[in-house]
């Protein structure tokens, strides 16, 4: 005797609404870990209806490298404000200091923005929970990620000293100076992402809908030329190109995709016909086969 | 090989909103698939993955790739790479963990774990199963029923899975025989009859040729039942049975942004709730009316289990995270002791007596574990005798919480009944449980209330009782200081009692022996003494060893706030080892002596004892003099 059947969104969104609330009752410092993509997007609604009339009770992070696109700090600013939440913006010193930027440094690029400012973030205001938005369908080493996922002091993550999770029983135990990544969106796919923001019309960044942009084709990939940073080689000339992006990060490591999807319709169905799956147009994955795993023990999110 | 059939390209390309409409109004099944590689695992979820199309193209070329060159399959795909994660475990050829997969068809996404099943596992087996709607029970055809299927259908029996599906794979490799399928039929049937399975539907499947999977193969037309995936799609989900149960709501956490509201959020565990319901908040026992349904898309007027939701009630009652929000006609059972299968998940051994965190619900509360009434063997389901329980082996034992907790049998929900046990010092996850019942021994003896009361009997003395705890290595000085301390304490005219832990063992403990369990009773029955004394109004002064920060806390816990004063007689290892009064260490470095602690066993020295005494800088004058400064300041 069913009084009502529940659709797979709403049992994911009840899921992620427990990991939230849960960690909130369990840490003592929690913060979420913003980054303006999609998959925060749905994250922060997901936080707004959990802990609804309250404001979610721990403050937005955004770890940031200086070479996001221009339409994410926007958002990020706006979306922030609209969910009545405490905004951090972090930027690793010693980054900026050096002048570290993806077009000179490679991977140190991604490293000592990202890696070791959310290290550096994380200890400076004392958080000992980070959610994020990782999802198990992104990668195959993620596929075995924890809900909750502990990092000793210096942040390492070891496979091989993870928690069992059984039912809905989180053990958010752990001892001073330990840390805990909690990704409440674990088990959503990139489609379920993509239906729940256009059932719940979530606010996104305008780079996922198709416009016309300037970019440049390089190493095998679409770059749009947000900024007078971009440094164009010898022959270079941005072209408008009608684009829109599958997943966003620095701007200058983010691959366009030529596309003339205008609407949240239209980009699922380009999605769901698409061929290639959702990290290509990220630069960092194809470094090593194993790369995303060897990132991550790191402390990589 | 065949071609997807799921995924409709079709109606994505002609009407993308009418297929977005569809696609909302999914279901979702969790499954686990259990079996060993070799049963064709790997390979049945890669064909799930590939058939159901969720695998881009850029992935079928990494797999073709690696196919050639670490396949197992010759030239052709092996589908088994797509879903092994870990580098490691890729080049060891075998899983180890548990993931966590996904696809979907028309009508359903589907959450697979995907585990192990080697005996060794029984504990990620177990992890997959607690999730899961369903099991999918792989047999080769080849093989037929082995003690692994035994093992893995009595785990999923265990963890409560209702619906099961017995898939004999790699049929094409004996010819599509159904002599064959129907002979492993049978004998599992016996097995599912005497385990006490309640059903199993059985599909003759090949994973690597497609052969019903997706559709009816024609290789078997003696087949009448369903393929694999339409059955997985059809099955019904046990979410709409627990709308049937009584409204059960575990309290998560309680949200309060002004002195206006309070609402009480957490998942519906069973049953239906609608405002105007009547409810009952245990343990308390206190009743109210619920007043809304809150959201943030606006008040609801009615919630179903498994959604997260915050609820208000009508009256200002206590309630707080932990606690049940529950029918007020149908009250859950409170209780402190119970029956228990207890899974051990820990490469550290259960050590019955030791507190541990346990976590059921909301709720975390402190409780021991008796000795194992026995423990199962999975492969053949007989009960052993044990003492303990290590990694993977499950047994019954008794637990007892340190409150009352309000719970239900795990048969009835796997919410309110299914728990998980933390270490207090590593604080891993080191057991899993499932409640079977209560047992009414805590609530049969009730505590005799007595006139005299324990602070009478102290101001009787004139005295402030207190347990003056000495813990240090053999050797160390414990006795020593003790019997100094307690010289002039007696002179002091103060009543104490000095109990020493040599002359302990002559009578009240002496049953008990050396090992770990033994000496957490050891130390337990100290403390059960010690307390009886304090409540005579004496003081206690104990020397023990007591080698384990969490039996020394346990102690700690007993005993009133401020009464408890660990003092650590800090001897390096090396200069009690010189003393060696007793000959004892010469005893354990020959071998004679075993579990001797300092040698091999360990001493975990207090982190903030009230007390710290450096015996190789104070002398015993002094250290007793330091001790009475804290006890008479």
């Amino acid at each position: 005797m069913s009084v009502k059947t529940l659709t797979h969104l709403q049992r994911l969104e009840a899921e992620s609404i427990h990991i939230l609330r849960e960690v909130v009752a369990e840490a003592e410092k929690p913060v979420m870990l913003y980054s303006v993509g999609k998959d925060s997007a749905v994250m922060l609604h997901l936080a707004k209806k959990a802990f609804y009339p309250a404001p979610p009770p721990f403050p937005l992070l955004h770890v940031d490298t200086t070479w996001k696109f221009q339409d994410m700090y926007k958002l990020r600013d706006k979306a922030a404000a609209q969910a009545g939440m405490e905004l951090l913006v972090y930027q690793n010193p010693e980054a900026k200091e050096r002048g570290i930027n993806p077009f000179d440094h490679g991977s140190l690029h991604t490293d000592m923005w990202k890696t070791e400012g959310l290290k550096q973030a994380l200890d400076l205001y004392g958080f000992d929970a980070a959610f994020g938005g990782a999802r198990r369908d992104e990668e195959k080493s993620r596929a075995k990620e924890r809900v909750f996922s502990f990092r000793s002091a210096n942040h390492r993550w070891d496979p091989k000293n993870q928690r069992p999770e059984l039912w809905r029983l989180y053990n958010a135990r752990k001892a001073r100076g330990e840390s805990m990544r909690v990704f409440p969106i674990s088990n959503w796919t990139e489609l379920d992402i993509w239906q729940y923001i256009h059932l719940e019309g979530i606010e996104i960044v305008p780079l996922y809908f198709s416009a016309p942009r300037p970019t440049v084709k390089r190493d095998g990939l679409i770059l749009m030329v947000d900024d007078d940073r971009f440094p164009l080689r010898e022959g270079e000339e941005p072209v408008m190109r009608s684009v829109r992006f599958r997943t966003l990060g620095c701007y200058p490591l983010t691959g366009a995709v030529e596309s003339e999807a205008q609407t949240l319709p239209e980009v699922i169905q380009e999605m769901l016909l698409t061929t290639t799956s959702e990290r290509q147009g990220r630069a960092i994955d194809h470094d090593q086969a194993a790369s995303m795993e060897k990132k991550k023990q790191e402390g990589y999110f | 090989m065949s071609d997807p059939v799921y995924k409709t390209d079709a109606l994505i390309a002609q009407d993308i909103d009418a297929y977005l409409e569809t696609h909302q109004h999914k279901t979702m099944l969790r499954f686990i698939t259990c079996g060993s590689v070799d049963d064709g695992k790997s390979t049945l979820i890669g064909r799930l993955l590939y058939d159901s199309k969720m695998i881009f193209e850029d992935q079928l070329a990494a797999l073709e790739a690696d196919s050639k060159r670490v396949g197992t399959q010759g030239q052709e795909i092996d589908f088994a790479l797509l879903v092994d994660g870990l580098a490691a475990e890729r080049e060891q050829g075998i899983t180890i963990d548990v993931a966590y997969r996904f696809f979907a068809t028309e009508k359903r996404k589907f959450i697979v774990a995907d585990t192990p099943g080697h005996e060794q596992y029984t504990r990620n087996m177990v992890t997959g199963a607690s999730t899961a709607d369903l099991a999918v029970i792989l047999i080769d055809a080849r093989k037929g029923v082995l003690t692994q299927t035994r093992r893995h259908s009595y785990l999923v029996n265990l963890l409560g899975i209702k619906n099961i599906v017995l898939a004999v794979n790699k049929m094409d490799l004996v010819g599509y025989d159904q002599a064959v399928f129907d002979r492993i039929v049978a004998d599992y049937s016996a097995f599912a009859a005497q385990i006490g399975l309640a059903g199993f539907t059985a599909i003759p499947i090949s994973g690597f040729r497609g052969d019903n999977i997706t559709a009816p193969s024609a290789h078997t037309p003696w087949y009448m039942g369903p393929a694999l995936l339409p059955h997985l799609e059809s099955v019904e989900v046990d979410a709409s049975a627990d709308q049937a149960k009584p409204f059960r709501l575990p309290v998560q956490w309680v949200n309060r942004p002004n002195l206006d509201f309070r609402g009480f959020a957490g998942m519906i565990a069973s049953g239906v709730v609608r405002p105007g319901d009547e409810v009952r908040v245990l343990p308390s026992g206190k009743t109210s009316t619920v007043a809304r349904i809150v959201a943030l898309e606006g008040d609801r007027d009615l919630a179903v289990a498994g959604e997260s939701v915050t609820l208000t009630l009508t009256d200002e009652i206590d309630c707080s995270r932990g606690q049940v929000i529950v029918a007020a006609k149908s009250p859950l059972e409170v209780a402190d002791q119970f029956e228990a299968a207890v899974v051990w998940m820990d490469e550290v051994e259960m050590v019955p007596g030791r507190a541990y965190w346990l976590k059921i619900g909301t709720q975390t509360v402190s409780a021991t574990l008796s000795p194992p009434k026995y423990e199962i063997n999975v492969n053949t389901q007989e009960h052993l005798a044990a003492k303990t329980l290590d990694l993977n082996a499950i047994g019954v034992a008794t637990v007892t919480t340190d409150r009352e907790i309000p719970f239900a049998p795990y048969a009835e929900s796997r919410d309110l009944g299914g728990f998980i046990l933390i270490d207090k010092l590593t604080n891993r996850t080191v057991g899993a449980g499932i409640l079977h019942f209560s047992l009414r021994r805590a609530s049969n003896i009730h505590w005799q209330a007595t006139d005299i009361t324990r602070e009478h009997h102290a101001s009787m003395k004139h005295q402030k009782p207190a347990v003056v705890w000495l813990t240090g290595l053999s050797g160390s000085g414990k006795s020593t200081i003790a019997n100094a301390l307690e010289k002039k304490l007696a002179r002091m005219n103060r009543h104490t009692f000095l109990l020493d832990g040599d002359n302990v063992r002559h009578g009240l403990n002496k049953d008990l022996g050396f090992t770990e369990a033994d000496r957490v009773e050891n130390i337990r029955r100290v403390g059960e003494v010690a307390k009886l004394m304090t409540d005579a109004g004496l003081i206690v002064i104990t020397a023990f060893i007591s080698p384990f920060r969490s039996e020394r806390d346990m102690v700690r816990g007993m005993m009133q706030p401020g009464e408890f004063v660990e003092v650590f007689v800090d001897t390096p290892l090396s200069v009690a080892e010189g003393r060696d009064v007793k000959g004892l260490y010469a005893k354990a470095r020959s071998g004679q002596l075993k579990n001797f602690t300092g040698i091999d066993s360990p001493y975990e020295a207090p982190e903030t004892p009230e007390l710290r005494i450096d015996t190789t800088a104070m002398s015993v004058e002094e250290a007793a003099d330091l001790i009475i400064a804290r006890l008479i300041p």
